[in-house]
């Protein structure tokens, strides 16, 4: 059994605007029977306001839920404002749902994102070019919702991929797409942040601080685990001169202790172009 | 009934019998004992242990009363009776079973192939009945198990097991049957079936949950999974879980009475059938799922097209009607069962079906205000659905059933 919020409860016990507007301004579909849910949006427009808004669902209680909330939330906006409502809201205007129910938000979001497209005009025929590749045959699931759902809800693992959006969650045999699609997400994050550090110069200060801390908090304990140790002798701009105490001092492999475990430290946690120099 | 539910969920789990909970309770509190000490305190205890072992005995038609292995239900005795026999004879690699098989054989069959280990998976049609002559044609030099379910526990469809196990014995191939499914409601005569091995579960017949039995024919061989003292004939080592023996023993003898009794037999069948013809005859947009006459007779799986199960079961809760689903949502996975899947269900109707399971204890009442209760649930969610034409009274899907 789920954990439905009472508010889940409440719109797939009383789900409000259940039914078609016959003189709708835009119809969309999204999802299918095959897949085990699908959605129906029929919006009326006056003035580039959503006037009325309508559905019909075929899935289970927190798909008709979900449905039933981006209605009543759509209800009243203009188009650019709807436009602005991610699977996040719906999320949040039901309480929150299970982990393995976020994919009916996000089929929400997918219908009204297709509604506001075909309203703007812009064609939805040529949507899976548009989409780019079906990476899930089994769901129909698009590389840009995933990739999408991935930035929008910072998922980072196949399993909370499969939750949001179902993708992997039958045959299995897209999981290693979605496995490289996460990991070139994550990585495009983490060039964004290198990119913003790199922006900004670090100043001398503030890079003795890290380096020290970083000796400190993170070097100094692992090296005191294998019976090392580690003492900092100087810091010139960006050259870090160590010394290498105890046990390690007498090792032969001191040196690469010293570039992999040091200067890797160095690069992850104060700048990527940090040297370090072995004072004997 | 115990309770206000109406249960109609007893292929997932049964009420204890009140006969089962009475013979159960002095075994706490007053009879304590462990059946395996050397004072009369325990030892006494160890004289209804080997009672209750003689009545699942008696059930299973087993000729010797150590043959009962007690477990904690059937997935480890499943688990017991494959990895055990696999273990013994460690040269062969060849699994035989079947595409609808509960997930305790299924799961473990996955995990063997990763371990090295082939394994066929006997297919069934389109009424779930399995293909015999592929399974026959299966075997190989090297097949160490064949492993079959006696009913499905989502269709109820009993398979030809008495076939399967003449054809095993004359090959001398071992032979395991999950009965779990089978037993209370139809009679299970291990030597009728000639099996080698065979799998109950308490729970699943009105005794409680955590004790099971795995029946092993008379110098059967097989390696325990656990390793420890001797109980059990060190096949199955740990200190006895007593009330649950005691419980599955009287539980056993209930079995034997019902089944007994013709007329309670054919009350059981009567209900469900009033229940399945109903719904069939009430919504178009209804079939029955699995073959109509080879099944047990608590079980009836009905797929509802253009809507979906899960919701048919909140909808249900909601009037106090206890189901369940076969169907993706409900069931934490996303594809519909793997048994509807197997039988070749279309889409339109697997992700909405939905199995009703009686009991012994279920009442004319019940059915009928299940009966009354489902058009309004059908309806309402008929209404919601985008695949469903409310003014023409008929669904309006194409081209999309196909796969
Ligand atoms: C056919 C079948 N086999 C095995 C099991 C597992 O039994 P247990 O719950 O005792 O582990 C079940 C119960 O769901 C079943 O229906
Ligand atoms: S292709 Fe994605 S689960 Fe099958």
């Amino acid at each position: 059994m789920w954990e439905y919020t009472d508010k889940v409860k409440e719109l797939y016990k009383n789900p409000k605007n259940v039914g078609e507007i016959p003189d709708a301004d835009v119809v969309v579909e999204v999802g299918s029977i095959v897949c085990g849910d699908a959605l129906t949006l029929y919006l009326k427009l006056d003035n580039g306001k959503i006037v009325d808004a309508k559905f019909k669902t075929f899935g289970c209680g927190s798909a008709i839920a979900s449905s039933s909330a981006l209605t009543e939330m759509i209800k009243g906006k203009t188009v650019e404002e709807a436009a602005k409502i991610t699977n996040k809201d719906i999320v949040e205007f039901l309480g929150g749902l299970p982990d393995q129910k976020m994919h009916c938000s996000v089929m929400g979001q997918e219908a009204l994102e297709k509604a506001i497209k075909k309203i703007k005009g812009q064609s939805v025929e040529d949507e899976h070019e548009d989409e780019g590749a079906i990476v899930c045959q089994c769901f129909g699931v698009s590389e840009n919702l995933i990739r999408r759902v991935i930035n929008e809800n910072n998922l980072t693992t196949v399993e909370e991929v499969t939750n949001y959006t179902k993708a992997g969650g039958a045959c299995g045999s897209c999981i290693p797409k979605i496995e490289d699609i996460i990991k070139e997400e994550l990585n495009k994050v983490k060039e964004k942040q290198d990119a913003e550090v790199a922006a900004k110069p670090m100043s001398n200060l503030k890079r003795m601080q890290l380096v020290e801390e970083t000796i400190q908090n993170v070097i100094r304990p692992v090296l005191l685990r294998d019976g090392g140790d580690i003492e900092l002798i100087d810091i010139d701009g960006k050259k870090v001169y160590v010394a290498l105490r105890g046990h390690c001092a007498n090792c032969v492999i001191s040196d690469v202790t010293m570039k992999n475990l040091v200067q890797e430290k160095l690069h992850e946690y104060v700048e990527h172009d940090i040297q370090v120099i072995e004072v004997k | 009934m115990e309770s206000n539910v109406i249960y109609l969920d007893n292929n997932a789990t049964t009420m204890v019998a009140p006969e089962v909970l009475q013979a159960m309770m002095p075994f706490f509190m007053e009879r304590y004992g462990n059946p395996s000490s050397m004072h009369d305190f325990g030892g006494d205890v160890a004289r209804d242990v080997e009672n209750a072992r003689h009545s699942v005995a008696q059930m299973l038609g087993a000729d010797y009363d150590y043959e009962i292995v007690f477990t904690s239900g059937a997935t480890e005795s499943d688990n017991m009776a494959i990895l055990g026999t696999l273990q013994y004879y460690r040269d062969k690699k060849h699994i035989i079973t079947t595409k609808v098989e509960h997930p305790a054989v299924l799961n473990l069959c996955r995990q063997l192939e990763r371990e090295g280990y082939s394994v066929t998976y006997v297919p069934v049609d389109r009424e779930g009945n399995l293909d015999l002559d592929f399974l026959f044609d299966s075997v190989t030099q090297d097949t160490a198990i064949v492993s079959v379910m006696y009913a499905n526990n989502e269709t109820g469809v009993i398979f030809p097991v008495e076939e399967i196990g003449a054809f095993c014995k004359k090959r001398g191939i071992p032979f395991h049957v999950d009965a779990v499914q089978a037993i209370g409601k139809i009679p299970v005569d291990v030597n009728k079936i000639q099996c080698d091995l065979l799998a109950i579960s308490g729970h699943k017949f009105h005794a409680p949950k955590g004790i099971g039995v795995l029946y092993v024919r008379r110098g059967t061989r097989m390696r325990p999974l656990l390793y420890g003292g001797h109980q059990e004939k060190a096949r199955r080592p740990g200190t006895h879980n007593v009330p649950g023996i005691i419980g599955i023993g009287k539980a056993a003898e209930l079995v034997m009475q019902h089944l007994a009794n013709k007329d309670e037999v054919e009350r059981i069948k009567r209900l469900r059938d009033k229940l399945e013809d109903g719904l069939l005859s009430q919504f178009a947009n209804a079939h029955r799922n699995g073959n109509r006459d080879r099944r047990v007779d608590n079980t009836s799986n009905i797929g509802f097209e253009f809507i979906e199960g899960e919701a048919i079961l909140l909808y249900l809760n909601e009037k106090g009607i206890a189901a369940s689903s076969g169907s993706a949502c409900s069931s934490g996975s996303l594809e519909p069962s793997h048994v509807l899947r197997a039988m070749g269900v279309p889409f339109t109707s697997a992700h909405g079906s939905i199995r009703f399971s009686l009991s012994r204890y279920t009442t004319e009442e019940e059915i009928d205000y299940t009966l009354n209760i489902m058009p309004e649930v059908v309806n309402q969610l008929l209404e919601i659905s985008p695949y469903w034409d409310s003014k023409n009274k008929k669904g309006k899907l194409i081209g999309e059933l196909a796969r």
